[in-house]
């Protein structure tokens, strides 16, 4: 039997079938949680699942923040527990204060579906481990709210703790422009994802769990699942482990 | 008890990119409309709250306003009193 790692699902989430069978090719066990519960079933790690929670009224996330299991995620969260909130799980970790920053519309005002390329900033994260600085992954994108941004003195701290884990890219691995094509949505700094300052929360907006077989197109985003693994892996078997980065 | 309506203005803070505003901006052309910049687009949500007088209904709604209805991040509030109601009225409007 491997780690148990639970994934949210919340009336309107669609990838969470996607995310349970990469979880699985990785070699863990997926657990699903109800919107409506309110304990994680004691998995060692929380996966926020892409999609449009509760319809994304009013923004993105903003809804789901508020519902009961994102009490317990939040509670998780606080004691050091290992939550990683992919595309619309970014918006729900963002809306909740768990990451830092907001997920804005799309600067191009257009949907974003397509492949991107991202790569690692660092690979000594618990989300991270195992990746090759710098190395494009592709995965695709599928959102309208993923214009990553927060004020100027935050994106500097961030930068500075090492709060940024993930860039959009261009093909040979330059962070791309606001306005370059290979950055889907505008986001600030080509950030397509970052880490909470204790290292637990981390959220990013492409899919690596659409990128985790070669028939998918891409297997790139399957290191990021694995990483995840085997850091939740190493927190179940030493409680007393978690909280360290 | 009485009921206060209540309508929240909601808007992008001065500086945050507008894409919704940009593009109102793009189609006055279309309009053959001159002379019209600076657009911001946000959201207006009216409500009503049941409290013992207007203060407490006031404290209600910037709770409201500041936790759930803005990104105090990205987005301003202001809210507007429209003045005590009816219940009966409020059950209507609900």
């Amino acid at each position: 039997m491997g780690v148990r790692i639970g994934v949210v699902v919340f009336p309107g989430s669609n990838c969470d079938r996607d995310t349970v069978r990469a979880i699985e090719l990785a070699g863990a066990d997926p657990v699903v949680l109800w919107h409506e519960q309110a304990t994680l079933d004691g998995v060692s790690a929380v996966v926020l699942p892409g999609g449009f929670a509760y319809g994304d009224y009013l923004r993105a996330g903003v809804i789901a923040r508020f519902s009961p299991v994102m009490r317990a995620v939040t509670a998780f969260a606080n004691e050091g527990g290992l939550v990683l909130g992919i595309c619309n799980g970014f918006q729900v970790l963002a809306e909740a204060h768990l990451v830092p920053g907001a997920l804005l519309r799309n600067a191009s005002l257009r949907f974003a579906g397509q492949q991107v390329r991202i790569a690692a900033e660092r690979a000594d994260t618990r989300f991270t481990h195992g990746l090759e600085v710098g190395r494009p992954l592709r995965m695709p994108v599928a959102h309208g709210e993923g214009c990553y941004f927060a004020d100027e003195a935050t994106l500097d701290d961030l930068e500075r703790d090492g709060g940024v884990i993930f860039r959009y890219v261009d093909a040979d691995g330059r962070p791309a422009g606001p306005d370059d094509p290979a950055n889907p949505n505008g986001s600030l700094r080509a950030i397509a994802g970052v880490v909470n300052a204790a290292g637990n929360v981390a959220g990013l907006m492409p899919h690596p769990e659409r990128a985790t077989e070669a028939i998918l197109g891409s297997d790139d985003g399957a290191g990021i699942v694995r990483a995840l693994v085997e850091s939740a892996a190493r927190a179940a078997n030493g409680r007393a482990a978690v909280g360290a980065r | 008890m009485t009921s206060f309506r209540f309508a929240v203005n909601v808007l992008p803070k001065p500086g945050i990119l507008d894409p919704q505003g940009r593009a109102v901006e793009g189609s006055l052309g279309h309009l053959s409309i001159e002379g019209v910049s600076a657009v911001r687009v946000g959201r207006r949500v009216e409500l009503t709250v049941d409290a013992a007088d207007e203060a407490a209904a006031a404290a209600v709604v910037d709770r409201l306003a500041s936790e759930l209805l803005s990104n105090p991040l990205i987005e301003s509030f202001a809210v507007e009193e429209l003045g005590a109601t009816s219940s009966v009225v409020a059950t209507k409007a609900n």
